[in-house]
């Protein structure tokens, strides 16, 4: 299991697109995420996992392993999968409390904050709040 | 499933251009002095790419004439309306009222009283829903809308149907996304207490034979209703030639400010209506007892209304005018076929809405890639377009498609723009692939 905490991996990201001096090549790479993550299955790809109100469709399930919080998340758009793809990297296998805390900033540093815009329409934002739901599930029913 | 050809014939123009199309052939429309008029055209975006504004279905940018004149009124002419005796509020109404002249010659009303100033299309419909409506339909009774409305003339109906127990009656479309003129004919019946369909189609473009419709529901005695948001911004609308009885669209996508809209409606129509909102401007005299309701169109009006924005869509008016909607319709006419058949070009793209009476709007899929993927990619190249399902959703699942990429073009765009947007679209297919 993958022990780094989220602001070490945040910095993993943020060093990856660097590399990049242009947004085509960010876009090029975010694809490329996107197109490597691992699958929902079909049969969860159902309205109780969706998140509702994008224009691009967004699926989420969450189980806790071993203290830590276990993301799956998926979408129809390659562009929003690839942002998934770096939130389910940064959010998974950590622990329900450190989800809750988490800022997310590397997002803004690798200059793509505009995508968690709820305004954006492509429901990140409203997955990033999802996945603090469960965390936040998690954290509570661990504690009863 | 559906079965969309591939190449398809460039659309032709709608019956109602056409006829003033044959006097103005020898206009020249010179588009490069047009975009000098809109300020906004000539900003640039992200890394100092040039704006391709092809959104305008959505809203369209503002000429400097209308800018100037909202600016000139709130420096030198503002105040209340209709109430004060002083200077000001004289200078104000006269401005207001004086839009509303302009407004009413625009759409060939016969006189301004038959045009109320409104937020926008979609608080006309719901004001013809909540009082005219309210007052002629019942249980039992039946509203006739069409597939391809947007949410705003189908969701007032579907209130008014479920607060009075009346029916929601669709009209269907075929694959191209026309009408299904028999079907509408047949729906036309003893029940129908309104017909409410879109002049042009905000999704697909498609321009619906309105006329033809609205003697097919006259010869019932049944009104109709027109959502022209679509149609204002790029054919001439004449609301007598087309005896419709009430007539809605928004100033923002006809290059006025957002905020204001008008219902037209037939007077003797609009005279019988009980009012909409209750407040000021619209009332005769108060007393706690009893109300009297101020005449036509005021009794509509409750508040103080958007007095700037009334001023603003006057001067809209005027621009269009200068330039001639005839010749507007030509260059737009020109420029969706053009786009039309670069995009027919590029392998993979699926154009929806192929209807031989198209005006402004180019709605398509970029193959298999996701629309909000490529409405992303092409943002970043500078390019505005709409993704998604255009607040057309039963649209959308007739045509069984969550969303569409849609090019909607204004009197400004250009040649070159279509060429980027291909360009755009090549980098989108590639990207993607």
């Amino acid at each position: 299991m993958n022990v780094e905490t989220i602001a070490a991996r945040e910095q993993d990201i943020i060093d990856e697109f660097e590399m990049f001096d242009d947004w085509m090549g960010k876009y090029e790479y975010l694809i490329e995420l996107g197109r490597s993550l691992p699958l929902i299955e079909d049969a969860y790809k159902t309205d109780d996992y969706r998140i509702h109100g994008c224009q691009a469709q967004v699926w989420l399930r969450a189980a806790l392993q071993e203290g830590r919080v276990r993301y799956r998340a998926d979408s129809d758009a390659l562009i929003t999968k690839g942002l998934i793809a770096l939130l389910v990297r940064v959010l998974s296998d950590q622990p329900p409390e450190a989800v809750l805390r988490a800022h997310l900033s590397f997002l803004d540093r690798i200059g793509l904050k505009e995508h968690l815009s709820p305004t954006r329409k492509n429901g990140l934002s409203a997955m990033v709040k999802q996945m603090k739901h469960y965390a936040l599930a998690f954290s509570q029913a661990a504690r009863n | 499933m559906e079965r969309w050809t591939k190449k398809i014939a460039a659309p032709s123009l709608p019956e109602t251009t056409m006829q003033t199309l044959d006097t103005a052939v020898t206009t020249d429309y010179d588009v490069e002095k047009v975009r000098q008029d809109f300020p906004i055209l000539h900003r640039t975006i992200y890394d100092g790419r040039p704006l391709v504004y092809l959104d305008n279905a959505a809203s369209s940018q503002k000429p400097q004439a209308v800018i100037e004149r909202i600016d000139a009124y709130y420096r030198r002419e503002h105040s209340n309306v209709h109430r004060g005796v002083h200077h000001l509020s004289q200078t104000a109404t006269e401005a207001y009222e004086g839009a509303r002249a302009q407004i009413a010659r625009f759409i060939g009303a016969t006189d301004p009283r038959q045009v109320v100033y409104t937020r926008g299309t979609t608080e006309a419909v719901n004001l013809v829903a909540s009082s005219y409506g309210r007052a002629h339909v019942g249980a039992g009774d039946e509203v006739v809308i069409s597939t391809m409305e947007h949410h705003s003339n189908i969701v007032p109906w579907q209130m008014l149907c479920q607060e009075k127990g009346a029916r929601l009656r669709v009209i269907p479309i075929n694959d191209r996304g026309e009408l299904c003129f028999e079907d509408f004919e047949q729906m036309l019946g003893e029940r129908t207490k309104l017909v409410a369909v879109a002049h042009v189609s905000n999704a697909l473009g498609t321009v619906n034979p309105v006329r033809a419709m609205i003697e097919a529901a006259h010869r019932r005695q049944i009104p109709v209703l027109l959502d022209g948001a679509q149609a204002v911004p790029h054919l001439k609308v004449d609301v007598r030639a087309l005896d419709c009885d009430f007539y809605c669209f928004s100033g923002h996508k006809m290059f006025g400010p957002t905020g204001i809209g008008i219902l037209y409606g037939k007077e003797h129509l609009l005279e019988a209506m009980p009012p909409y909102q209750g407040g000021g401007d619209m009332i005769e005299t108060v007393t706690f007892e009893r109300t009297t309701y101020n005449s036509l169109p005021h009794k509509f009006e409750a508040g103080t209304p958007h007095v700037a924005g009334a001023v603003g869509l006057g001067a809209a008016v005027e621009y269009l005018e200068a330039l001639g909607l005839d010749a507007v319709a030509r260059h737009e006419h020109d420029l969706l076929a053009y786009a039309t058949d670069r995009l027919s070009e590029i392998e993979g793209v699926r154009l929806v809405g192929t209807a031989a009476q198209k005006a402004g709007v180019l709605s398509f899929l970029p193959g298999d890639v996701h629309p909000y993927d490529a409405g992303t990619i092409l943002d970043r190249l500078g390019i505005a377009v709409r993704t998604g399902h255009h607040c057309t959703q039963p649209l959308m699942q007739r045509l069984g498609l969550s969303g569409t990429v849609r090019a909607s073009f204004a009197l400004y765009n250009t040649r070159d723009e279509v060429d980027a947007l291909v360009a755009g679209l090549h980098k989108v297919m590639q990207l993607f692939g």
